[in-house]
């Protein structure tokens, strides 16, 4: 049965992806490629490409995508994606709970005291993982890159900055 | 009080525009949750992202759970929830029924060759901001994780889970309370 299959896998593959988008990759490529077959390495490279070069979470965007190819309707697609959304779902608002509930509580707030320089630490190895040549190409890049931090320090829209951003990639490249 | 549409819609927002990662969205809930709308303090958003660093799932799909369900309860968080998938889902639907040869389409390259550096901005820029409010050695102990997980590519769960324990033994000494903290 492969939609319960599918499930299952998609499952597995949301409830043991903590830190969020490329650390799941790996999980996602044991589970699609070396567990099940339904896609071959160079495939899942391509499912990843198309992820990055589409917005939302890569695991949402993978889960969609394998959900079509492998039983060729729109239905796998709902399937997966339900079921790597469910852990998050039903942990996070276990903890979004168990947070509102011990707030103010002495060793529960040192507990997030202390793992306040991890999480930003956390996000700082993300953005440093990006800085390589496949980000900065020439010039061009590290000029967009110097407008976005600066324009996103004075508090621009952000979302003006992706808008603007992909169009100056289209004029510049 | 905010409406389920109204988080819904932040959320679909926040879905359409947040390319390369979860992290990259840090500023568009910034803007969207905290300034514009008022449902989240400063203080609360740093609480939700180190709560959502440590529970599995993608990082915008627990982020949306925290402030729907903060918000307005368990509906609210299935509106968040849905709000920020639905983009994706159809975006990659269109494409592996209709564009698959999405990736190779030049001017779609072009773009993301642009927006690539914009992305590494979004994530960077919030980092000043948190890092303002904290003091020398919590700042020292961010760029030593960071350094850690970015070069030795260790697992960031155990510096998380390492932070936790270290805060939870400093909260149990005798005196001197809150003040010296961040």
């Amino acid at each position: 049965m492969i939609y319960l299959q599918l499930f299952l896998s998609y499952l597995k593959i949301g409830f043991f992806g903590f830190g969020g988008g490329y650390a799941m990759i790996s999980l996602i490529y044991n589970e699609v490629v070396v567990q099940n077959g339904w896609l071959t390495a160079s495939e899942l490279a391509d499912v990843a490409a198309i992820s990055q070069m589409t917005p939302g979470p890569i695991a949402i965007n993978c889960a969609t995508y394998v959900g079509y190819t492998v039983t060729g309707n729109a239905w796998g697609s709902l399937l997966a994606t339900v079921a790597v959304s469910l852990p998050s779902m039903t942990l996070m608002l276990l903890a979004t709970r168990f947070y509102l509930k011990l707030r103010g509580n002495r060793h529960f707030e040192g507990a997030m005291a202390g793992m306040q320089p991890m999480m930003i630490g956390l996000i700082l190895s993300s953005a440093l993982m990006l800085f390589g040549p496949e980000t900065f190409i020439d010039w061009k890049s590290w000029l967009i890159f110097a407008g976005c931090f600066v324009a996103s320090i004075k508090r621009v829209n952000p979302i003006l900055l992706i808008v603007l951003s992909a169009v100056a990639g289209i004029v510049f490249y | 009080m905010a409406s389920l549409w109204s988080i819904f819609y932040s959320f679909l927002k926040i879905g359409a525009f947040t390319f390369g990662g979860g992290y990259a969205m840090i500023p568009l809930i910034e803007a969207e949750m905290i300034q514009k709308r008022g449902w989240l303090s400063r203080e609360e958003f740093i609480n939700q992202l180190t709560i959502a660093q440590s529970v599995p799932g993608p990082i915008a799909l627990n982020t949306a759970v925290f402030v729907g369900y903060k918000t307005r309860g368990m509906k609210g968080a299935l509106a968040a929830l849905v709000g920020v998938i639905i983009p994706s889902f159809f975006i990659i639907l269109l494409i592996a029924t209709c564009f698959t040869d999405f990736k190779d389409n030049t001017t779609v390259a072009a773009a993301f060759k642009g927006m690539r550096p914009a992305v590494v901005a979004l994530i960077a820029t919030p980092l000043i901001g948190m890092a303002k409010g904290m003091n020398w050695w919590k700042i020292a102990l961010a760029l030593l994780a960071a350094a850690a997980i970015w070069q030795l590519g260790l697992s960031p769960i155990w510096f998380i889970f390492g932070g936790a324990l270290v805060g939870i033994a400093w909260s149990f000494r005798p005196e001197g309370r809150k003040e010296d903290e961040r």
